[in-house]
């Protein structure tokens, strides 16, 4: 039996607290420091590009007097890439991850196909570009267009979602799958009823980390042929006439947000950098209102399920 | 109460408690936020013999075991009154200038679910030794052994002490735990409900440790099952709601309780 603590217990648990300390300290130092530095960066954004941030400058198009250019056609641009890219990237990454986690055998080829779809997240974006130039602009002629540029981020952000869904899957207990399948479900009862459901937080928030990765590319529209200079809208996809839809908008010539900044930035003139920081504080705050979504969206999902 | 009295029966019959006291609660009252969960408790535990807390869900019994190693201090918004006082010192285990590491370096909890760290059997029990700063490998070894001995685990794991914890069984995982408790030489075991997750065989043989580690130290443990109770405690305190209905030795309180609700609830009319 050892006796009531000793001065020399007591030296060592000062000791080991010190120590729990001096790393609380370097902890928050760190989290500082990067803090910072993004603050810093973005603030310093938002001052330089602050005089521009006007109503005009998001429904003007760019122009060659840096005070009038606006980045109307690059937002519209931004916009419609991301909805070409969500409606290719959704389906397919949530349907190709729910398959992989509940459907596919677990064998060799499938754990191939699991380590490559984890490699391919990591594939630089180029590389994407370049495909996507080969086989989406010239072999199945979809040209410089919307579709391209959606098609492509797409296959970007495609492993993401993937990923994010087999993981939302898996955070699943298997007693509810198990559950399930006692009371007669089927195996896409099972999914589309209950994993799916609540594994949709964890889900979604992986679109939509990917969707905020996508609206930042840049390289990969470059290298498909994005336009620099866009005075003009794509065809509006409502019409007046029968049957009020149109398509035409996926094939129109384009710009995106990134590509806007980096034409501004390359200027010689000073003026046109005031516009590239505004224009970059306003992709800033896209990507930043997306990511808020996935927060709050996981947050609501999450508070309603408890295991 | 036919089925308990036989059990009692079967006990051998203890020498009535020689009352050296090891710790005593003392007027204790514990919040939750705004949730008064322990009402003035006051509840002594004698060294060298076992006390069970008995009740329903949500009386409190767990809550009030894990203030005897300020277990509350992890989480914000709890909050202590009132005293536990551990023997021999006379230190009052609550007062917010006792270090809360120097109290669980004294008094070890067994808890729930067997929780062993994802290491191995060795470092498992060595872990509590590594805490208190003792290195000495000879040393360490000595004592890993003697806790694995006391925890009746020591002729299952011997040739593989260096294999993964996670690998023993249910039971064994749990006797790996009291092992890991043991090694720093506590002076007071918790134990909270030790064999709800375990079989019966398993659950016996832990019954039969604790009996056995009685020797050794005092300990605290909270059960839902009333057998268990019987069959291993010295003294058995009964909590309903926050409060202790009553307290007295263990064949007292299964034979000839004092209170109505007391004996209602032994007999499973309510709980």
């Amino acid at each position: 039996m050892t006796p009531a603590p000793t001065a020399d217990l007591r030296k060592l648990i000062a000791r080991h607290r010190l120590v729990e300390q001096v790393f609380t300290i370097v902890g928050l130092l760190a989290l500082l420091v990067g803090l910072m530095v993004l603050l810093g960066l973005f603030l310093q954004l938002a001052v330089t590009g602050a005089p521009r941030l006007t109503a005009e400058f998001f429904t003007s198009f760019p122009s060659r007097i840096a005070e009038k250019a606006g980045i109307l056609s690059a937002w519209v641009g931004s916009l419609l890439v991301m909805l070409v890219t969500a409606c290719t990237a959704i389906p397919l990454g949530v349907a190709a991850g729910v398959y992989l986690e509940e459907y596919a055998p677990k064998n060799w080829l499938t754990a191939m196909i699991e380590i490559n779809v984890m490699n391919l997240a990591g594939v630089p974006s180029i590389i994407y570009g370049l495909l996507a130039l080969g086989l989406f602009v010239y072999q199945f002629g979809f040209g410089q267009s919307i579709l391209s540029a959606g098609l492509t981020l797409a296959l970007l952000i495609l492993p993401i979602v993937i990923v994010a869904t087999r993981e939302a899957l898996r955070a699943v207990p298997g007693s509810i799958r198990e559950a399930a399948y006692a009371l007669g479900a089927t195996r896409w009862q099972m999914v589309s009823q209950h994993i799916a459901p609540y594994s949709a937080g964890g889900i979604l928030t992986g679109v939509i980390i990917g969707l905020s990765r996508a609206i930042g590319e840049t390289a990969p529209i470059i290298t498909i042929g994005a336009l620099t200079f866009i005075a003009f809208l794509p065809t509006p996809p409502v019409t007046g006439e029968f049957p009020f839809l149109s398509f035409q908008w996926l094939q129109d010539p384009f710009t995106v947000m990134p590509i806007q900044m980096f034409n501004w930035t390359s200027r010689p003139e000073e003026a046109f950098q005031l516009n590239a920081a505004a224009a970059g504080v306003v992709l800033l705050v896209m990507t930043l209102a997306m990511n808020a979504l996935a927060i709050w969206l996981r947050y609501r999902i999450r508070r309603t399920i408890k295991w | 109460m036919v089925e308990l009295a036989t059990i009692l029966d079967d006990m051998p019959v203890g020498e009535p408690a020689t009352a050296t006291l090891k710790a005593e609660a003392r007027h204790l009252n514990f919040h939750y936020g705004a949730f008064h969960a322990l009402k003035d408790i006051s509840l002594p535990v004698y060294d060298h013999s076992i006390t069970a807390l008995i009740g329903p869900s949500g009386c409190g019994k767990s809550t009030f075991l894990r203030c005897f190693n300020r277990m509350h201090d992890l989480y914000p918004g709890n909050r202590y009154q009132g005293e536990i006082v551990l023997y021999p010192d006379n230190v009052d285990i609550l007062n917010p200038s006792v270090d809360p590491i120097e109290v669980r370096m004294r008094v070890s909890m067994v808890f729930q679910k067997p929780n062993p760290f994802p290491k191995s059997i060795f470092e498992n029990v060595a872990y509590g030794l590594k805490v208190r700063g003792i290195t000495r490998r000879d040393l360490v070894e000595a004592k890993v052994e003697q806790a694995l001995h006391s925890a009746a685990l020591w002729n299952e794991v011997k040739d593989r002490l260096h294999e993964l914890a996670g690998n023993l069984s249910g039971g064994q995982q749990q006797r790996l735990c009291i092992a890991r408790a043991l090694a720093i030489d506590p002076e007071l075991i918790l134990f909270d409900e030790p064999t709800s997750a375990l079989d019966p065989i398993a659950t016996a043989s832990i019954e039969e440790l604790m009996l056995s580690l009685k020797e050794q130290v005092a300990i605290l443990i909270v059960t839902h099952n009333m057998q268990q109770a019987a069959r291993v405690s010295d003294h058995t305190a009964f909590l309903y709601l926050g409060k202790v209905i009553e307290f007295n030795d263990t064949r007292k309180i299964f034979t000839m309780p004092d209170m109505k609700q007391t004996e209602d609830y032994i007999t499973g009319r309510f709980g």
